[in-house]
C-alpha cells in the first residue's frame, strides 16, 4: 500500500472520530459498551468462578432463594449460587457469543454480497435468489429448527445465528459494490492491467467497508437477541451459562411465582443495556457515513 | 407468485432432508423406550417408505405433506396436523390483536414524533421505543407478569381460561378477555417501536416536499396538511412492515406464550424443542414459512394498489 493511500485512510479515521465525538448518543453507547467489556473481561477479579457451583455454593452455606439483603449483592438462586457471579460471567458468553456471530454474518454477507455485485451475471442471479431465500424464512423458527437438529453448544449457536442472519447484509453489500463498481477508478485500474481480485482487494473493499462496519454494528443486537431467546427455549450450552441461560432457569425453576426478581432482572438489563449501545453506536456511524440519515434523525 | 411458489419448494426440500440428516430412522424414534416388537416396526418402516431411495422418500413426503399428513407427534402420539390446528386460534387472537394495536398506537407516536421534531414529546417517543425495542420481549412478559400477576394479582399468571373453569358464552369471553391482556400488552409494547421508529422516518422524508409548502400556503389547517397531504404520502413504508408482520403471526410469539403459558403455536415450538419433538418442529416450520411467504406475496400486491408508480410483482 502505497504511503498515499494509508494517509488518506488515517485523515479518514481522525475525520470518523472526530464526527462521533460530537455525537451524544454514540459516545453515551460506547461508554455503556465500554463499561460491560470491562466488565467482562474483570471476571475473574469481580466475582469467584467457583460460586457458579452448586456444589461449591452449598459447602459455602449460601442461603437458598436468598435476597439481595441476604447474601449480597444480588441474592442467590433455587440452588444457591451467586446471582452475581451469574451476571459477571455471563457476560462474557453474551458478549462472545454476539460478536463472533455478528463476525460470522457480515463474512457471509460481506462475500456473497460482493461477489454477487461485482462478477454479476448468473452467478448474481443464483445467490440472489439464496439470499431472498432466506430473507422470506422466518428467521427465529429457522434458527430453532436448527439448533435443535444440531444440538446444544456455544459453536452450533454461533453457526446458526451467522447462517440465519446474512441476508440482509448481502443484499446491502451488493448494492454498494454496484455503484462503486461504475466509478472510474475501478476503469482505469482494469485498464491498468489489475485483475479482479485486486480490484476487490485494493478498490472495491476499502469502499464498503464503512458501510459494512456501521452494519456490523447494527448486526450484534440482533445476534445477542437472538442468542437470549434461544437460550431462554432450552438450546443453549448448559456448560457455559449466557444471560439468556440465566433467564431460562430463572423461569424454568419458578422465579415468577417466587417474585425472586433478583434472579432475572440482572441478566435482562445487562442484554437490555449491551443491545442499547450497539444500537447507538450503530446509529451514529450510519450517519457519519450516510449523512443524508441525520436529517431525519 | 412464481417466485412464491419456488420459496415454498425450497422450504419442502429443506424441511425434508434437513431432518433426514439429522434422524435416519423416525421409527426407532418414535418408539423410543419403549417394547414393540420387531414385526410391528418393520411393518409402520415399509409403510413409511423408509426402506426406499432417499427420491423416492421425498415424493413420499411431498405427497403425505400435500394430504396434510405431517406425521405423529412424539409427545402427544397425536398426529402433528391435529395438534397444529388445535393451536392456531390462540395464536391468531394473541398475536392478531398485538399486531393490530402495535401497528395503530405505533404509526401514530411515530406520525407525532416526527411532526413535533426535536420536541420533548420526540425525544421522549423515540428513546422509550428504542428501549422496548432493546430488550428481550420474554423478559418484557416476566416482569409485567411478576408484577401484575404475582405482586398485585390483578392478573391470572398463565393459560387462556381459569382452570376448571366450565363458563360458557360471555363469562368465558371475559375469563379469556382477562388472560389475554398481559401477553398482549408484552408483544404490543415489545412490536411498537419498529412501527414508530419506520413511520417517523419515512414522515420526515415527506416534510419536505413542495407540496406541503403548497398546502400551508393555501392556508390550510395543521392537522389537515398532516393528515390530508403528509401521512398519506408517508403511509407506504408502514402498510408494507404491518403485512410482513401479519406473515410472523404465527411465529411471532414463541418465548412469550412459553412465559404465560399461553396454548398456542408458540407454545408448542417451545415443548416440541424441550422433547425435542422433531415431527412437530418439522410441521410447525412449515407452517411458519407457509405463512410468511403467503403474507409477502400479500404484501407485494397491497404495494401495487396503493402505489400504481411500482409496475411488476
Amino acid at each position: 500500500m502505497t504511503s498515499l493511500a494509508m494517509q488518506r485512510r488515517k485523515a479518514t479515521a481522525i475525520r470518523v472520530w472526530t464526527q462521533f465525538r460530537s455525537s451524544r448518543q454514540g459516545m453515551i453507547g460506547l461508554a455503556v459498551l465500554a463499561l460491560f467489556v470491562l466488565l467482562a473481561l474483570a471476571a475473574p477479579l469481580l466475582a469467584d468462578a467457583r460460586e457458579l457451583n452448586p456444589v461449591f455454593a452449598r459447602s459455602q452455606g449460601n442461603p437458598q432463594w436468598g435476597t439481595p439483603g441476604d447474601f449480597g449483592p444480588l441474592g442467590t438462586d433455587h440452588i444457591r449460587r451467586s446471582v452475581w457471579a451469574q451476571f459477571v460471567w455471563g457476560s462474557r458468553v453474551s458478549l462472545f457469543v454476539g460478536l463472533a456471530a455478528t463476525v460470522l454474518t457480515i463474512f457471509i454477507g460481506s462475500v456473497i454480497g460482493i461477489v454477487s455485485g461485482f462478477v454479476g451475471g448468473k452467478t448474481d442471479g443464483v445467490l440472489m435468489r439464496i439470499t431472498e431465500w432466506f430473507l422470506v424464512i422466518p428467521f427465529l423458527p429457522l434458527a430453532i429448527v436448527l439448533a435443535s437438529v444440531l444440538g446444544r453448544s456455544v459453536w452450533n449457536i454461533i453457526f446458526v445465528i451467522g447462517i440465519t442472519s446474512w441476508p440482509s447484509t448481502a443484499r446491502l453489500v451488493r448494492a454498494q459494490v454496484l455503484t462503486v463498481k461504475q466509478r472510474l477508478f475501478v476503469d482505469r485500474a482494469r485498464s491498468l492491467g489489475a485483475n479482479g481480485s485486486h480490484i476487490v482487494l485494493h478498490h472495491i473493499l476499502p469502499n464498503v467497508s464503512g458501510l459494512i462496519l456501521a452494519n456490523a454494528t447494527l448486526a450484534v443486537p440482533i445476534s445477542i437477541l437472538t442468542e437470549t431467546t434461544l437460550a431462554f427455549l432450552g438450546l443453549g450450552d448448559p456448560s457455559s451459562a449466557s444471560w439468556g441461560k440465566t433467564l431460562e432457569e430463572a423461569f424454568v425453576n419458578g422465579a415468577i411465582v417466587r417474585n425472586a426478581w433478583w434472579y432475572f432482572l440482572p441478566a435482562g438489563i445487562g442484554i437490555l443495556a449491551v443491545v442499547l449501545a450497539f444500537t447507538l453506536i450503530g446509529r451514529t456511524l450510519e450517519e457519519i457515513a450516510n449523512p443524508r440519515l441525520s436529517r431525519q434523525r | 407468485m412464481l417466485g412464491s411458489l419456488l420459496t415454498l419448494v425450497f422450504v419442502l426440500v429443506f424441511n425434508f432432508f434437513l431432518f433426514r440428516v439429522v434422524q435416519a430412522d423416525p421409527i426407532a424414534s418414535l418408539f423410543r423406550g419403549r417394547n414393540v416388537p420387531q414385526q410391528t416396526i418393520d411393518d409402520l418402516r415399509t409403510s413409511f417408505g423408509l426402506d426406499e431411495p432417499a427420491l423416492t422418500q421425498f415424493a413420499y413426503y411431498l405427497r403425505e405433506t400435500a394430504q396434510l399428513n405431517l406425521g405423529i407427534s412424539y409427545q402427544s402420539r397425536q398426529p402433528v396436523w391435529d395438534e397444529i390446528t388445535a393451536a392456531v386460534p390462540a395464536t391468531v387472537a394473541l398475536v392478531g390483536i398485538s399486531a393490530i394495536l402495535s401497528a395503530v398506537i405505533g404509526t401514530v407516536l411515530g406520525i407525532v414524533a416526527a411532526w413535533r421534531r426535536n420536541t420533548w414529546k420526540d425525544h421522549a417517543i423515540t428513546s422509550g421505543t428504542m428501549v422496548f425495542y432493546s430488550m428481550p420481549d420474554f423478559w418484557l412478559g416476566m416482569i409485567l407478569l411478576v408484577l401484575f400477576a404475582v405482586v398485585l394479582g390483578w392478573f391470572p399468571v398463565g393459560g387462556i381460561v381459569d382452570a376448571g373453569s366450565t363458563a360458557t358464552g360471555m363469562a368465558r369471553l371475559l375469563d379469556q378477555a382477562h388472560h389475554i391482556f398481559l401477553p398482549a400488552l408484552t408483544l404490543t409494547l415489545a412490536y411498537l417501536g419498529e412501527y414508530a421508529l419506520i413511520a417517523r422516518s419515512s414522515l420526515l422524508d415527506v416534510m419536505g416536499e413542495d407540496y406541503l409548502v403548497v398546502a400551508r400556503a393555501k392556508g390550510l389547517r395543521d392537522a389537515v396538511v398532516r393528515n390530508r397531504h403528509a401521512v398519506p404520502n408517508a403511509v407506504l413504508p408502514v402498510v408494507t412492515l404491518t403485512a410482513i408482520n401479519f406473515g410472523f403471526v404465527l411465529s411471532g410469539a414463541i418465548a412469550v406464550e412459553a412465559v404465560f403459558s399461553w396454548p398456542g403455536l408458540g407454545k408448542a415450538t417451545a415443548d416440541a424443542i424441550r422433547g425435542p419433538d422433531l415431527p412437530m418442529l418439522q410441521g410447525l416450520f412449515l407452517l411458519f414459512s407457509a405463512s410468511v411467504i403467503v403474507f409477502n406475496l400479500l404484501a407485494d400486491l397491497a404495494y401495487l394498489w396503493l402505489d400504481p408508480r411500482v409496475e411488476e410483482v
